[in-house]
């Protein structure tokens, strides 16, 4: 309940705080000054309670009314979601452009989900029978591509129906049932529930990771694999292509359910993904890609505070969807917007710094965050999952900064950008020496089951000729390569097979954008098999210069353009043309 | 409820000045203070406790005292007064017109703060601007709607680039709408500021820009509201009167060290080098004001010019500008050194528009690999040099010889080029294709085998020679 005395004692950025009130519980959403601007109470003393305003705070006078609304800060979940665009407090961007044009303008506060479109909703429930917390209780067509299934709202035990409506058009305030528990409390079921951001929605139970995320990128997919349900960073300084990669990922990767959040970027990308979403098609399923997608956009000139609670928002959604049964894949671009926005808050509160001015608890939050991942068995008893892959944005590039070591600590998956890589345009510039991925050991026996069971062995042969190559660089580096054994040439001339054939990957090529798994195997077989060839004739003890001269090198290189997706049988051919190449130096 | 005001001041302490017992302020509002002498300030509400408010003066606070200042609170955040009359007009930092001729007629008064535009109302860009300079166009293109800054150091030829990039663009403006300029100088010398208007008018724009100055020896206070005044003018002009608007914000590091002089002044706890934690968000409610909206023909580009402090990249302000805006062009202090203008360096500048706006349609279809195919091997090049610094020249390979020989023709040729020569997008791609002729063909892996077809002329590299 709201008391008259809960009035605006300091102002300090978007920080507000009242003095002397009882009315506040922490983490409770209010509504702050005349102009309702949203807020959340982020600490409660007996002198003052303190709460960050999500939007700006420009015209607030000391003295005006702050509304307590009881509930801890949530999100409407509901048909509608997907498609849509929000910012970090799901507010939708269209709505408030309808209401106030071009410019967002300070308290718009409209529905998170249209009120008034009707959903045509099958309702699998009928009164007399029992439900409990996470069931299926009623489903709609969201887009063509999924279907809403939507679910009693987890803190419900079990409960008797006393009510349900027929099939037919609803909306998402309707009531479609209504339940009363074992202590006789009735509740109405509606196609949108309120969930708290902060807390992870409920699940059966954690299940092992053993699928993985498929993304069609070379690099990641035969080198770096995500896991469905796992957690991977991208670190990078600026023009490393963090957000290309993200937007390849969000492109391409077999989630059910994409969730992107661009959180503190720029407002341009937020548009691009927009607009090239909305024309690209998904190659699995032939539909429009904005069918499977979420945007949350809080750019970098949005209030800093709705940044901090983007994160949270984003990760509710994608909870919902994996308690549906999908799986759902979250960009988050970029994680240190987010820390950033923590430090800002937490300097406006005086708290003491830790390291680089950074609260001390943010080892905690980025690990409450990541935690949100997993391949879990929902309560309805579908199988679903989310995956995260955070965008890291070091200061100065530097991977010693606090966000990127304790991301590095609560992710399995770590895609490192690397500068000079950009510098040399080779994208995705993940850098083979720093990256790693810990999901290769439980992702084997799928790679086995659906792609071959030589899969790793290859991965590894390749990563052991990259390996060499590094080594051996460091030679050149010194003294050229001339002067090094053919054998040695061998290396550095395959690894740049592998470099420039393999791991560089053109995203604006129509084949080259996504690659699949079985092409991505056969180009490793093929590379490893010209390295076996022209290792023998070097140990025969023909020379280096002879074998490259032939140009089946590069032959090989270009593979990756030349072999269509859809014409995998063209590798055949490549086998016969390496022997009689290789034929042709002997002579 | 307005127009209160206060008699005598609690403390001073800086540019800041607090007052007890204020009744009813609002955060963000702009304030007047007269003192004794009849002398007048303005300042900002930056901080509000219960009755107390901390307010920042402009001006300085030299002269104050604790009793003989009046303070009038005008309960209105800090607004800029807007015309399409401002073209051709020279304002201080706050928006006052200094070059004599008397107040603008305001058509309206806009919070110089802005406000968000809202992502779904932007345009993506994807026009290109021909700048007329070789490196810029093939490499780096920029493109209408853009905020591409120009990193720099002390004594590098920034200015003379920013202007002629606003000379040539312009010609190629001369169809179809009004194009302006919107000129901030945060804590420039004075020289620097007379050298770009001189340049404007000598190239015969000068009617079509703003000029908002706040040189370095005004008020660092100013400082903080000189580009959210040149940018309000700037959205005024191309979101309400149609026209494209370049902004050229210079020099962003004078501007964060006042934002850091005013944080440590407020006693907030500093971030990395002493900036304020806060420095990231505010810089980006800076760069993000560029951009086209759907419901105006008009277009904000921003041109900011950074120098950075001891050519340190990493340094926080040219490392957050990096992570906000759409690209950066890097100067180069060795090209500079070696007599090349303009001496951009190559492998550390991008625009991460350009991919959309350049090939058929735009540009020319072999754009991206022409410009994909030049980074690559001038990557190359990096590695040859720092070999022959090694084993010297005479011991690399002839491969690596024909790259070091590459580079050479490759700055003297393409990067080069005069302050007046106006290079067209054909003329730039031709060059570099002739230059990568220079180089073995099976060197070129970057392009599709059509391309080399097409545009793999050994031939034509013969005329590059050794001087």
């Amino acid at each position: 309940m709201s008391d008259p005395k809960d009035i605006i004692y300091s102002i300090n950025g978007p920080v507000i705080t009242v003095r002397d009130s009882r009315t506040f519980s922490m983490q409770e959403m209010v509504y702050v000054g005349d102009a309702r601007l949203t807020g959340e109470v982020i600490a409660v003393d007996g002198k003052a309670t303190t709460i960050q305003v999500y939007e700006s705070t420009t015209g607030l006078r000391p003295g005006e009314p702050v509304f307590s609304t009881g509930n801890p800060m949530s999100v409407t979940l509901g048909p509608g979601l997907l498609k849509n665009i929000f910012d970090g407090i799901e507010r939708p961007l269209r709505e408030i452009e309808a209401l106030s044009g071009a410019f967002i303008r300070q308290g718009a506060d409209v529905e998170r989900l249209d009120a008034k479109r009707k959903w045509r909703t099958v309702v699998g429930i009928c009164a007399g029978g029992k439900v409990r917390g996470g069931q299926i209780f009623a489903r709609c067509q969201e887009t063509p591509l999924i279907e809403h299934r939507c679910l009693v709202p987890p803190l419900i035990e079990e409960a008797e129906v006393i009510y349900a409506a027929p099939d037919g058009e609803y909306t998402v305030d309707d009531v479609i049932a209504k339940v009363r528990d074992k202590k006789g409390r009735e509740g109405e079921l509606k196609l949108a529930q309120r969930w708290p951001i902060r807390i992870p929605r409920p699940a059966l139970r954690r299940l092992a990771i053993e699928m993985p995320l498929v993304t069609g990128q070379r690099i990641i997919d035969s080198v770096f694999p995500i896991a469905k349900g796992g957690a991977a960073a991208v670190p990078g300084g600026f023009g490393t292509g963090k957000t290309m990669t993200q937007h390849q990922l969000a492109k391409w990767c077999d989630a059910d359910i994409i969730v992107y959040i661009g959180c503190g970027e720029r407002g341009n990308e937020m548009t691009q993904v927009l607009e090239e979403f909305s024309e690209l098609i998904d190659p699995s399923t032939g539909q429009l890609l904005t069918n499977r997608t979420i945007l949350i956009a809080n750019t970098s000139n949005m209030p800093v505070a709705a940044r901090e609670a983007s994160i949270y928002t984003g990760i509710t959604l994608a909870e919902y969807y994996r308690d549906m049964g999908y799986h759902v894949a979250i960009m988050a671009d970029s994680t240190s917007r987010w820390a950033e926005a923590l430090r800002e808050i937490s300097g406006r509160l005086e708290e003491m710094p830790a390291e680089e001015g950074f609260p001390a608890y943010l080892p905690s939050r980025l690990s409450q965050f990541y935690e949100r991942a997993g391949y879990m068995q929902t309560l309805c008893g579908a199988d679903g999952s989310v995956s995260i892959i955070g965008a890291v944005s070091p200061q100065g590039s530097d991977f010693s900064e606090p966000v990127t070591q304790n991301t590095k600590r609560f992710v399995r998956c770590f895609w490192a950008l690397d500068k000079s890589l950009a510098y040399a345009r080779h994208y995705p510039a993940i850098n083979w020496n720093n990256s790693y991925s810990e999901y290769v050991e439980e992702l084997g026996s799928w790679y086995a089951k659906n792609v071959s069971g030589e899969f790793f062995k290859c991965r590894q042969e390749i990563l052991t000729v990259m390996n060499e190559e590094n080594k051996l660089m460091e030679i050149v580096k010194l003294i050229g390569s001339d002067v090094l054994p053919d054998d040695q040439k061998l290396i550095i001339e395959v690894a740049r097979v592998v470099r420039i054939g393999f791991l560089q990957q053109n995203a604006y090529h129509k084949d080259d954008t996504y690659v699949p798994l079985e092409k991505q195997f056969k180009m490793m077989k093929t590379i490893l098999y010209l390295y076996r060839k022209s290792k023998e004739l070097i140990i025969q003890g023909r020379p280096f210069s002879e074998i490259v001269s032939t140009g089946i090198f590069d032959r090989v290189v270009k593979i990756k353009y030349d072999v269509p997706n859809d014409r995998l049988e063209l590798f055949d051919a490549y086998y016969r043309d390496i022997d009689e190449a290789l034929k042709g130096a002997k002579a | 409820m307005k127009n209160i005001q206060m008699m005598g001041l609690s403390s001073i302490n800086g540019p800041l000045v607090a007052l007890d017992g204020v009744p009813f302020v609002s955060f963000d509002e702009m304030v007047e203070l007269s003192l004794a002498d009849g002398g007048r300030r303005s300042g900002r509400v930056v901080q509000i406790e219960g009755g107390r408010a901390v307010v920042q003066v402009f001006e300085g606070t030299q002269g104050l005292s604790l009793v003989n200042t009046m303070t009038r609170f005008t309960g209105r955040p800090m607004e800029l007064p807007v015309s399409y009359e401002m073209l051709g007009r020279v304002f201080d930092g706050a928006g006052r017109p200094i070059d004599g001729l008397g107040d603008i007629y305001a058509d309206k008064k806009l919070d110089i703060n802005g406000q968000p535009i809202n992502p779904v109302s932007r345009v993506y860009p994807r026009d290109y601007i021909r700048t007329g300079i070789s490196s810029i166009d093939a490499l780096m293109t920029l493109i209408r709607g853009q905020k591409l800054p120009i990193f720099s150091g002390s004594g590098m030829s920034h200015d003379k680039l920013a202007v002629q990039i606003v000379r040539q663009s312009r010609l190629a403006e001369e169809a179809g709408q009004g194009f302006g300029v919107v000129f901030a100088a945060m804590g420039v010398k004075n020289d620097v500021a007379d050298y770009f208007r001189r340049s404007f008018e000598e190239g015969g724009v000068l009617e079509k820009v703003v000029m908002f100055l706040n040189l370095s020896n005004d008020p660092i206070t100013e400082r903080i509201f000189t580009p959210r005044c040149a940018l309000t003018a700037a959205e005024y002009l191309a979101f309400e009167h149609d026209m494209h608007i370049l902004v050229v914000l210079t020099d962003m590091t004078s501007y964060s060290e006042a934002l850091r002089e005013f944080s440590s002044s407020k006693g907030e706890i500093p971030g990395r080098k002493g900036y304020p934690g806060y420095l990231y968000s505010d810089l980006a409610s800076i760069y993000e004001r560029a951009g086209i909206i759907k419901t105006s023909k008009g277009s904000v580009t921003q041109i900011p010019i950074l120098t950075m402090p001891n050519d340190d990249i990493t340094h926080p302000v040219p490392d957050l500008t990096g992570y906000i805006t759409e690209g950066q062009i890097v100067l180069d202090r060795a090209l500079d050194q070696n007599g090349i203008y303009p001496s951009i360096g190559i492998l550390p500048s991008l625009s991460r528009l350009m991919k959309d706006g350049i090939g058929e349609g735009y540009t020319r279809a072999d754009h991206s690999a022409a410009a994909n195919q030049l980074f690559a091997s001038y990557a190359r090049v990096q590695d040859a040099r720092s070999l022959a610094s090694v084993i010297g020249e005479d011991e690399l390979s002839p491969a690596d010889r024909k790259y070091i020989f590459f580079g050479k023709m490759f700055e003297k040729h393409f990067v080069s080029q005069s302050f007046n020569e106006n290079r067209d997008i054909e003329r730039s791609l031709n060059l570099g294709w002739k230059l990568l002729s220079i180089l073995p063909k099976e060197e070129l892996d970057r392009v599709g085998s059509d391309m080399l077809e097409l545009y793999y002329r050994p031939e034509s590299a013969a005329e590059f020679k050794e001087a």
